[in-house]
């Protein structure tokens, strides 16, 4: 996160027998007791292979991943190579940050079309790098199937969740395809039957000596694939509701970060937590304001653009995507009177806001007190693990999913908070439903509703 | 006057509509019903009584028919499905009119199973001394239960939660009080990292959440499957239990020839004859079961008198039908048609699943106990060792039927979808009425000139 990382040479060998000499003890613990466990437990098999894997298991734990590479591009060194390191640090993290904001910026522009790809490579990516630490820990490269497996597994779950959402946010193409309408049917079935396929293949491929690796790179997979497959796809449904319920939130995470990096390096005296020394409670504190703040006056210069506000829809009929409706209720100004106390110190007695403003006090107030737990849990996994990045995807940044790490907590949050307050179940995914069932259940909601919508007196009803 | 969806509601299943003016049929027979459950309440009588009756012999006669059965997994495989059964008997059933009990013991096997996966965690990684591990667990587990639990509630008994104020805003508001939860627990989690157990506690934090992932998920599944009529959870259940016994005792009398390293006991004309075995008793059974209304209704709650009802209009898939014979059947045994239900056809798939696929859920099993060198996951039953050992094949079962049943066998549940009609807005109802009326016309169903109310 927002931790400065010291990547330069001299300061990475000061800072690193610090962290071998506290894992040095882990490890003669780790392995105390997993050699206790091996003997304890080899009264039910008597195999040798019992000790041989505890063994190699404890080794496995006493490694270190390889120490990183710097990566820093040829051009960036040449100009920077006057000042100190941590200048020089921070010069390189400057850099890369605004060239990530403005990629970013670019891809907004162009809209719910490159933002899709856009979430689908960050998560393979960070499923990439989580599942290559989980090979360098357990030095499992040379077990068969695993690497495939674990792919496998990616696509099985990503074909579930895609399939899902594509139909029924583009209804009306699946509709005209006969192939597709087919797969849309039988589309749980056939992702559980590929799934399964996948299963069964595990359980074939284990092999005699590597029964725990291999239920361990198991789980590590799956846990993997629950934290970011689960999270893009609710990226994905929250960027279909709207492009400001996608951009609003992500760009409260990153004013957080650099919020709370500010203010910890100008005012930072009490730290925040064990995991992260570098963290302190200023930073924290004048974080959430600032980000409320940030967050109040950047929702007001969203909610105006219809091209942010609008759902995502999909126009069969040119085959694009389409931003353009009425915007809703949310998004219109209206106005509000101000309590009594705040009448007296400001002198304003209303208010025009829109009503997104007051939801995004909530996801600000979310992005800064919660948000940082996503953090603290990546670098616990890191010092549990012992690796210092998750990768060198981003010179002086680190891996992908350093960058990600707290934006997943926030999106399963958006998602959540959406369902609850803001709108209610899809409409489209509740047509889809009603054409699916028996006619004379659709006949008899159609009855039902004609005279709720009468009643309503919302129903007028056409001659032909 | 004035239509309330609620009502119609608990109309709307899967009975067929007599006429567009009426929802619901008119009468329903408060005695139709009570030869099923009269039969039922002495079985269940019987069923306590035979249990007791055998829980005492077995343990008088254990020790010395263990010196005649050489091989105790044998002795030990044969007294468990002769009590299971007695269990099976005496408790799954409904009981009278207004408890419904599968669900509660589904969730006290879950339970358990759960209990013995994570003790294995604890007894693998030496954590019992780790702060709020066993709270943070046993927390997941809550959570989770609640949130699934919280989702079945809100879909089977909508206008009991409608009726109630604090049900209704619990399930308004359920993913969120669901989630606020887990992120307590989450939370929790992050700030009781210690410094010199970092990795064991990741460590159980993934295991207690694959656990969760099989065993919490697909538990909600029996449940699910549970309501769409009980003959839905009886028959998987029993097939999987009819090939473990078929496939044990082929194996005992012919087998040969090992089948996978895994589990060395086991043999291919045990896995072959078990899935010709499991094929035929699953037709048989089905035949028997689908003659009772109690085992093929969907289980629904009844709101005017506060208890589940157990009564419907059979499917067609539970009404018999002829179907002529291929001629290569007809030749084999001279007759020219057969009358089953069509339920046989389905039990067939699902006959054939339990013998193939469910038998890779026991190698899991198998392979997960040789990778952390425990002999069973708990000792529960004496002889058998724990719950997981014995319902491990059941849970992929457990999937597979909810799956099937998602994709073949029913649409979405209507009940469903008029209650996501009522939470969305006015003009987003509009825009569906117009394209449901659209739909209709184009079917036919609607006159093509919409008359004037």
């Amino acid at each position: 996160m927002t931790e400065l990382r010291r990547r330069a040479p001299a300061e990475t060998e000061r800072e690193a027998p610090a962290n071998v000499s506290d894992d040095k003890e882990t490890d003669t613990e780790e392995r105390l007791g997993f050699h206790d466990h091996a003997d304890g437990h080899a009264d039910g098999e008597g195999e040798r292979e019992g000790d041989g894997e505890a063994e190699g298991d404890s080794k496995a734990d006493a490694s270190e991943v390889p120490p990183a590479t710097d990566d820093t591009p040829e051009c960036l060194n040449k100009a920077l190579q006057g000042l100190s390191s941590r200048w020089k640090n921070w010069w390189i993290r400057g850099i890369l940050s605004l060239t990530m904001i403005t990629g970013f910026s670019l891809l907004i522009y162009m809209g719910p079309i490159m933002l899709i790809p856009l979430v689908m490579a960050i998560q393979i990516k960070c499923f990439q790098e989580i599942i290559i630490i989980g090979y360098r820990v357990y030095h499992s490269y040379d077990l068969p199937w695993f690497r495939t497996l674990s792919w496998y597994f990616l696509v099985c779950v990503n074909y579930f969740f895609y399939g899902e959402t594509l139909a029924d946010y583009f209804g009306v193409l699946v509709q005209r395809e006969e192939p597709l309408q087919f797969l849309v049917r039988y589309h749980r079935f056939i992702s559980f039957t590929l799934y399964l396929t996948g299963f069964c293949v595990f359980v074939l491929s284990l092999v005699k000596k590597h029964y725990r690796l291999q239920f361990y790179m198991f789980a590590w997979t799956h846990v993997t694939l629950l934290i970011v497959v689960t999270q893009s796809h609710l990226v994905i449904q929250n960027l279909f509701e709207g492009l400001i319920w996608f951009i609003f939130p992500v760009s409260t995470v990153i004013c957080n970060d650099i919020m709370a990096y500010v203010f910890g390096f100008f005012f930072g005296r009490t730290p925040l937590i064990q995991l992260s020394p570098k963290k302190t409670w200023e930073g924290f504190i004048g974080g959430f304001f600032s980000t409320v703040i940030f967050g109040f006056i950047f929702a007001y210069l969203l909610a105006q653009y219809q091209y942010f506000v609008c759902p995502v829809e999909f126009d069969s009929e040119t085959n694009r995507f389409a931003v353009d409706c009425q915007p809703s209720s949310v998004f219109v100004l209206q106005v509000y009177t101000l309590p009594a106390i705040v009448q007296n110190v400001t002198r304003w007695e209303t208010v025009t806001l829109y009503p997104f403003q007051i939801h995004s006090i909530s996801i600000s107030s979310f992005a800064s007190l919660i948000g940082p737990f996503g953090g603290f849990f990546a670098s616990g996994f890191k010092r549990a693990f012992k690796i210092k990045d998750f990768a060198d995807t981003i010179p002086g940044h680190g891996g992908i999913m350093d960058r990600f790490d707290c934006q997943y907590l926030m999106a399963t949050f958006v998602h959540v908070y959406l369902t609850s307050f803001i709108r209610g179940p899809n409409p489209s995914k509740v047509l889809q439903q009603l054409l699916v069932l028996h006619p004379e259940q659709q006949l008899s909601i159609f009855n039902a509703l004609r005279s709720h919508l009468r009643e309503k007196g919302v129903y007028q009803p056409v001659l032909y | 006057m004035t239509v309330d969806l609620v009502q119609i509601s608990n109309c709307v299943t899967r009975k067929p509509i007599p006429g567009l003016d009426t929802y619901c049929p008119s009468q329903r027979d408060p005695h139709r019903n009570n030869f099923c459950f009269h039969h039922i309440y002495i079985l269940q009588i019987l069923g306590s009584w035979t249990q007791m009756f055998q829980i005492m012999t077995y343990w008088s006669i254990r020790r010395p028919l263990l010196k005649c059965i050489t091989d105790a997994y044998s002795f030990n495989f044969i007294t468990f499905y002769i009590m299971f059964g007695g269990f099976f008997l005496c408790t799954s059933v409904i009981y009278k009119n207004d408890r419904f009990l599968p669900p509660l013991q589904v969730l006290c096997v879950q339970i358990k199973c759960f209990h013995e996966i994570i003790t294995i965690g604890y007894s693998v990684y030496h954590s019992y001394h780790l702060p709020w591990f066993r709270t943070l667990s046993w927390y997941f587990l809550l959570c989770v239960n609640y949130f699934f639990y919280g989702e079945t509630v809100t879909d089977y008994f909508f206008t009991l939660v409608q009726r109630e104020e604090p049900l209704r805003i619990l399930s308004k508001y359920h993913r969120f009080i669901s989630f606020a939860l887990y992120l307590t627990g989450f939370c929790m989690f992050v700030l009781s990292l210690v410094k010199k157990h970092y990795r064991l506690q990741f460590y159980m934090f993934g295991w207690t959440h694959v656990t969760l992932l099989i065993i919490v998920t697909q538990s909600h599944l029996i449940i699910h499957n549970l309501f769409e009529g009980m003959i839905w959870f009886i028959v998987p259940i029993s097939c999987v239990i009819c090939n473990d016994i078929m496939a044990y005792m082929f194996g005992f009398f012919f087998g040969r020839t090992p089948l996978i390293k895994l589990s060395p006991k086991k043999t291919w004309e045990g896995f072959i004859g078990g899935f010709f075995a499991t094929v035929v008793f699953g037709i048989l059974l089905s035949y028997v079961m689908a003659g009772y209304r109690c085992f093929v209704c969907p289980v629904e709650f009844n709101s005017d008198s506060n208890s589940f009802t157990v009564d419907c209009e059979p499917s067609e898939l539970f009404q018999l039908q002829d179907y002529s014979l291929p001629a290569a059947l007809e030749s084999l045994t001279g007759w020219v048609r057969v009358r089953m239900y069509p339920f046989q056809i389905h039990s067939i798939a699902l006959s054939a699943f339990a013998s193939i696929v469910g038998p890779f859920g026991g190698f899991f099993a198998s392979g997960f106990k040789r990778a952390f060198k425990i002999k069973d996951f708990a000792n529960t039953i004496p002889g058998h060792g724990g719950i997981m050992d014995r319902f491990d094949c059941q849970y992929l079962m457990a999937t597979f039927v909810n799956v099937y049943i998602a994709s073949f066998i029913r649409g979405p549940n209507p009940t469903k979808v008029i209650q996501q009609l009522m939470a969305l807005r006015l003009d987003q109802q509009l825009h569906i009425f117009n394209s449901l009326k659209a739909h209709l016309t184009e079917k036919g169903l609607l006159p093509a000139n919409e008359e004037v109310a």
